[in-house]
């Protein structure tokens, strides 16, 4: 059990991921701490997303371990989830099902009772009103995204892994989840992003990562 | 901790019903393969009698082999299994869920749709009790045993075939305790102890097949 007074901090330790046999990191250790924002940075096929994979658990690395409040996550497993959002590349909800089916699902599965009226109260928030009971196949990609996103404002986890989250959003949504982001970090949370853009973030605890360089 | 269990067969069953022609797909099959026999062997109701036990149970072990594709494959491709495996809940007791709904669209069916066809074959009452049971026995054993081959297979590029390979063996006994079943019963001596050893392999398969599919989909998402 991880005590809840303890300051949470995700600790990377030597981590080693392979993809095919291609090496693409190696020896990489860094720490974040609970308040703090990590923005990972490098150009495509530097290994971003399977770091990140690999930070969320699922991703088993070559060598190297992953831990949490001091524990390796291979031996925490769904303790740590508990305390996980990660938002990869793929959305994660289902075409067939509303936003509001899609977004009541996930948070029973995360532990969260939410209720089938503030489901809907959410997903005003991010922008879908009038779309709420449409099946999310007939979404644009930017409102499929935004579903997605609205976990986030319901999740109570500590450790946000987002990959490249604001793909395919509006100046409103990115404007929107850059806020949500600076608030769980100013929470005391933990984000770790990548993302493309420039994005003008977020308080004074950002910190860049560079992959792909020998100066990781 | 049977909440999410609810959820995960709620929502799967939404699904199902919101695209049906998935069930109606493996339902028809399943009709079609058995009544194809009588047409190509001939309506010799001796012989119809004596091959009907196993070509229905062949049959069924078919359709719900050609159904197993689809319980995980949809949720891979976008991005739902992936969040399961980050859920704090055990991932087997949702592998559970799964394939319970999935069961309840694909098995069930099969076994309602059995006696109709059992008629083809000119069974007696008794025997067709026998079928039906033996089928509500053994198809969830079948979908059990078929998701861990499912998960193992999830992704590939030919894992149609793969998955077929991998799982039939697997499903010989059911399918000899099933269809032994049903000759018993015909033959006169009842098929009680086929039928305890069909139950004793779904308690089993529900016991094991899930932690061994929960492993199996965790090396998948790798």
């Amino acid at each position: 059990m991880i005590d809840a007074n303890t300051e949470p901090s995700l600790q990377i330790q030597a981590l080693c991921c392979v993809r095919g046999d291609r090496v693409l990191f190696r020896d990489l250790s860094f720490a974040v701490q609970g308040g703090e924002l990590l923005h990972l940075k490098g150009h495509n096929g530097s290994g971003k997303t399977t770091l990140l994979r690999a930070l969320a658990g699922l991703l088993l690395p070559e060598s190297g371990e992953v831990r949490w409040a001091g524990q390796n996550i291979r031996s925490l497993r769904e303790e740590y989830s508990r305390h996980l959002l990660y938002l990869g590349h793929l959305n994660g909800i289902k075409g067939d099902l509303t936003a509001v089916e899609n977004l009541r699902i996930s948070s029973v599965l995360d532990g969260l009772q939410l209720s089938e009226k503030r489901a809907w109260e959410v997903l005003g928030e991010i922008g879908l009103k009038g779309h709420e009971d449409l099946p999310s196949k007939h979404l644009s990609q930017g409102q499929k995204r935004r579903v997605a996103l609205a976990r986030l404002l319901v999740n109570r986890a500590r450790v946000w892994i987002l990959d490249e989250p604001f793909t395919a959003l509006d100046v409103d949504a990115v404007q929107l989840l850059q806020e949500v982001i600076r608030q769980h970090v100013a929470n005391g949370g933990v984000a770790i992003i990548t993302t493309h853009q420039e994005v003008a973030m977020i308080g004074e605890h950002t910190r860049t990562i560079s992959l792909g360089r020998a100066d990781v | 901790m049977f909440e999410p269990l609810y959820w995960i067969i709620r929502r799967d069953l939404t699904i199902a019903m919101r695209r049906r022609s998935d069930i109606f797909t493996t339902l028809i099959f399943f009709v079609i393969v058995v009544s194809l026999f009588p047409l190509g062997i001939g309506p010799e109701p001796d012989t119809l009698r004596l091959i009907a036990p196993g070509i229905v149970w062949v049959g069924a072990l078919l359709a719900s082999m050609l159904a197993l594709e689809l319980i995980f494959s949809a949720d891979h491709r976008d991005g739902t299994l992936e969040q399961m495996l980050l859920t704090p809940q055990p991932v087997s007791l949702l592998v559970a869920g799964k394939v319970i709904a999935h069961w309840l669209v694909s098995g069930i069916p099969l076994v309602l749709m059995s006696p109709l066809l059992g008629v083809q074959y000119d069974l007696s009452w008794e025997a067709l009790g026998t079928l039906v049971v033996s089928l509500l026995l053994g198809t969830p054993a079948l979908s059990l045993i078929g998701a861990i081959g499912a998960a193992l297979t999830l992704g590939l590029r030919s894992g149609g075939v793969l998955l077929a390979l991998l799982v039939l063996p697997l499903y010989i006994p059911v399918l000899i305790f099933g269809a032994g079943a049903v000759e018993a019963t015909v033959s006169g001596l009842g098929g009680q102890s086929h039928l305890s050893m069909l139950a004793a392999i779904l308690v089993a398969s529900l016991v094991l097949a899930p932690l061994a599919t929960a492993a199996a989909l965790r090396v998948a998402e790798d």
